[in-house]
């Protein structure tokens, strides 16, 4: 079991920086993911911590010790891959054997250790077969059991779920959730699917162009959100522009709302961040921004509005649906939003004014 | 992997550096000598370009180049025009008996051209069994030797590659393609001409390529087949073999002069493909259908036709292989004593046929192994050179390099010449690069991250390597091994060089018992030779699982 911490790190291809400067610290026992689109960095960073990339600048540790010159064989690391790098040539027991038969431990011990975890994933039943005649789901397993059984102080998974289909992905984020908690083991946990990294984590950071955005649990990321970033890639929403006088938010066509935390805000042009279901749908009134209803889609438990505001923007907007009658296409309304639950940006979208420091601090 | 453009002097670090050592050894040292000994006067040791210039100002040896170039042209177009239109008609029609016609153009592909030329002469030739049984029927058939015989015997000798080659090509055009033109209204002989062919184009001219090269290079068939007709490599040997003990300048020029010309003829190769390339993947490969009435009858006889043709030389070399002899006649008659003269006489022979080539092959395979992890895994400067060094016998002429080797090795610091070391050393050196290729292209076909996962569970860098790895190529390894087998064992225009009386091959046997008119022990020989390659390649076959060879 270890705590990560990482201080300054650097990584460059050539002349080329992908990682400028990046520190995070990963409490030990966690489930902490790596998220955000391809090409952020997020892999090389893994990559890192596993031994495979070299470090051009900064220092890994696991607890005390530090790692950035420590042989991969030697860090003690169970790493899942993308594509789950089952050896071939290997019969599945062998395949999950391998790592312990490494370590010189005699055969009683890799027998019963092997067995625990074929069991835990429940692939005892396919124990002499070859890899190949197993399928994707099966074969994760394998690659998921292979590496907890050396009881690693760090599992590592790289995007461990994309090469399944929905369902299966579905099925494993539980097993992966489930293992991780009962074995107890610290996790780093990289993907692209923000669905999966809020399912699975106990913290999310999200990353971009080899940058940290925001580190924080799952709910803190979807519902205050560090920049515009992370809150336009986390769920959907819709960007509103908006401005500050006198501590107060005005919207297009004069409505005002009050927010508790922009009370001390200096005057300026803001933009922000409503997330389709932050939006209240009135039919009369006089206070709101005005719109038109453009389309509406009916999935059931929620209905999906697009209105046209009179600023000439488009917003989506999700409603539970009710046993009324919809709003009919072309039908004026007013919109009003939940103010406790939006956030609002600064001009260049780099900082949350709702983020006062009494709540960072919380 | 990106991150390892920086050479690191760890395990495979030591690996990279030896492999150099080793190269500029048994290559670089020996090519070196070779092009110093074309420049420099052997007596006053003052550089000079005489030898060069004696080569151009004289037609007699500078005819011979164009004699080369002529043959190898006509030999290559010849191939291909044969070789394509039967690859595309194994790869839409159902033919009767088409596997048993597959493992004949193998055959026929993988025997000693010389062996082929020589069996043209027992069978067209001035006292040929066919020109005789013509002649007696007063009809007088065109003359066998000089310029057509030998394009005939290259052709015949390496159509079979280009056919390999265009009918692995065609296995990644997919069907859509082809129904596509058919579609567009283009269909027949024209989709052939217009979509197929410029499809495989890049394939044709790597093929293209190599028949150049090998009818270039080869020396057996015209030295048989030729007689007034020079050819370069002829020239070379004649000139070599005269010349050994004495100033060998010249032959060495005319050493240095083959080269740039397979280089030029390589490069402009590479130009050219490289232009022309397209990554093909077919999801849904042609099928083979039933030809209908007449094209079902044309298919069937050309495609017999051919073949039969090219495998004639060999049936006809078993048959007199079991006729009696008498003296250096055959006569009526059969039995086992040309047999019987083989064992006894060249016994040795077979022993080093086998010997030679199989320590070359463990060699080989090692090296292949691991330059191709180099140059895949381990991308850095160094190891670009490696892929370098690696690729020059590519296009160094088998007589050239045995030459190299000679002159190189023959007296101190490495006095290796007439050991069976250099003969095997010499073999690694041609063979070397295909394995390379080959086992490079396994190797980008498995993912890093199977070794990556060997290592973050404990294994260290060389356990990973030949647990995991190794393994997983073993496959497409094994069954490199056994055409480059093949090739070894029938291997000529170095081994002539290099032999001497104790590291005689088959081929050599071969040859000088053809040169010395014992047919009989020849015939022998060949087919205990093609023995050997037919159940190599069944072997292959089994162990492949019906997958196609690639050379």
């Amino acid at each position: 079991m270890s705590r990560i911490i990482i201080k300054n790190a650097v990584k460059k291809y050539g002349e080329n920086t992908v990682i400028p400067d990046l520190s995070a610290e990963i409490e030990d026992g966690e489930l902490f993911t790596l998220l955000g689109p391809s090409g952020c960095g997020k892999t090389t960073l893994l990559r890192m911590i596993a031994g495979f990339n070299s470090i051009e600048g900064g220092d890994f540790y696991f607890n005390e010790t530090r790692i950035n010159d420590m042989d991969p064989s030697k860090r003690n690391i169970g790493m899942v891959f993308q594509n789950y790098a089952i050896f071939p040539n290997l019969s599945v027991r062998n395949n999950v054997a391998f790592g312990l038969k490494n370590r010189k431990i005699e055969k009683e011990k890799i027998k019963t250790e092997t067995d625990k975890y074929l069991n835990l994933m429940q692939i005892m039943e396919y124990a002499e077969r070859m890899p190949s005649q197993l399928s994707g789901g099966q074969q994760q397993r394998i690659a998921l059991a292979r590496a907890l059984v050396i009881t690693p102080d760090v599992l590592l998974m790289d995007e461990p779920l994309s090469n399944l289909d929905a369902k299966l992905r579905m099925e494993m984020r539980t097993v992966i959730r489930h293992t991780q908690k009962s074995v107890g083991i610290t996790t780093v946990y990289v993907t692209h699917d923000q669905e999966e990294a809020m399912a699975i984590s106990d913290r999310i950071a999200v990353m971009k162009d080899g940058v940290i955005q925001h580190i924080g649990k799952p709910k803190d990321i979807y519902q205050r959100p560090k920049n515009v970033f992370v809150a336009t890639f986390i769920g959907r929403t819709n960007m509103v522009p908006a401005r500050i006088e006198k501590g107060e938010l005005i919207f297009a066509d004069g409505y005002r709302e009050q927010i508790d935390a922009l009370r001390q805000a200096e005057d300026q042009e803001v933009i922000c961040s409503i997330r389709p279901e932050e939006f209240v749908i009135c039919k009369e009134g006089s206070d709101g921004i005005k719109g038109t209803v453009k389309e509406f889609v009916y999935l059931g438990l929620n209905t999906h509005y697009y209105i046209d505001t009179d600023a000439g923007e488009t917003v989506e907007i999700i409603e539970e649906s009710s046993l009324k009658e919809e709003l009919k296409e072309g039908q004026s309304v007013l919109l009003k939003v939940k103010k406790e639950k939006i956030n609002v940006f600064n001009q260049t979208g780099e900082q949350n004014l709702v983020r006062s420091e009494a709540y960072e601090k919380q | 992997m990106k991150n390892n453009n920086k050479f690191r002097l760890d395990i495979w670090g030591f690996i990279t550096l030896f492999v150099i050592l080793l190269y500029v050894l048994f290559l670089l040292y020996p090519m070196g000598y070779l092009i110093r000994q074309s420049v420099f006067d052997g007596s006053t040791g003052e550089f000079t370009l005489a030898n060069f210039a004696k080569f151009f100002s004289k037609s007699y040896y500078f005819n011979t180049l164009f004699n080369s170039f002529k043959i190898s042209i006509a030999a290559t177009i010849l191939s291909l025009l044969i070789g394509t239109p039967l690859a595309y008609l194994f790869a839409v029609y159902k033919i009767r008996g088409k596997s048993f016609l597959s493992i004949l153009i193998v055959v026929a592909s993988m025997s000693a051209p010389f062996i082929g030329a020589y069996s043209w002469i027992l069978l067209l030739g001035r006292s040929g069994v066919i020109t005789t049984f013509f002649k007696n029927m007063g009809i007088a058939l065109p003359d066998i030797y000089g310029f057509g015989g030998i394009v005939l015997v290259m052709t015949l000798q390496l159509f079979p590659l280009v056919f390999l080659y265009a009918r692995g090509a065609l296995k990644n055009i997919d069907n859509s393609l082809i129904e596509a033109a058919g579609n567009l209204g283009c269909s027949g002989v024209k989709c052939f001409l217009k979509v197929v062919v410029p499809l495989i184009m890049p394939t044709l001219l790597a093929a293209g390529l190599l028949v150049f090269m090998r009818s270039f290079a080869d020396f057996g068939t015209p030295m048989l087949i030729g007689e007034g007709y020079r050819t370069f490599p002829v020239v070379l040997y004649n000139e070599f073999i005269n010349e050994v003990g004495g100033n060998d300048g010249f032959a060495a020029a005319i050493a240095v002069i083959a080269i740039v010309i397979t280089t030029v003829v390589f490069l402009i190769q590479k130009y050219v493909s490289n232009r022309k390339s397209f990554s093909l993947n077919a999801l849904h490969p042609m099928e083979e259908r039933e030809a209908k009435g007449a094209v079902r009858w044309m298919v069937h006889i050309f495609s017999y036709l051919v073949i039969g043709i090219a495998v004639l030389p060999q049936c006809y070399v078993i048959y007199t292989s079991f006729k009696n002899t008498e003296g250096k006649i055959f006569v009526d008659g059969y039995s086992l004593s040309s047999y019987a003269t083989a064992f006894g006489k060249l016994g040795k022979s077979i022993q080093n046929t086998i010997i030679i080539p199989i320590l070359a092959l463990v060699v080989i395979i090692l090296l292949a192994v691991l330059i191709a992890y180099l140059v895949v895994r381990r991308r850095n400067f160094l190891t670009n050179i490696t892929d370098i060094l690696s690729m020059i016998p590519y296009i160094v002429p088998g007589t050239v390099l045995g030459i190299a080797l000679l002159v190189g090795f023959n007296k101190p610091p490495v006095l290796i010449s007439g050991t069976m070391l250099i003969m095997v050393v010499a073999l690694v050196i041609r063979r070397l690069p295909y394995t390379i290729r080959s086992s490079v292209a396994i190797l980008q076909q498995i993912p890093m991250s199977i070794e990556e996962a060997a290592i973050s569970l404990g294994a260290t860098k060389m356990k990973a390597f030949f647990r995991i790895t190794v393994p997983m190529m073993q496959a497409g390894i094994v069954s490199g091994a056994i055409l480059s087998w093949v090739t070894m064992i029938s291997e000529l225009s170095t081994a002539i060089i290099l032999y001497t009386g104790r590291t005689k091959t088959l081929t050599v046997a071969i040859y000088t018992e053809v040169i010395r008119g014992n047919y009989g022990t020849a015939a022998a020989l060949s087919t205990i030779l093609t023995l050997l390659t037919v159940a190599s390649l069944l072997l292959f076959n089994k162990l492949n699982g019906g997958k196609d060879l690639s050379l």
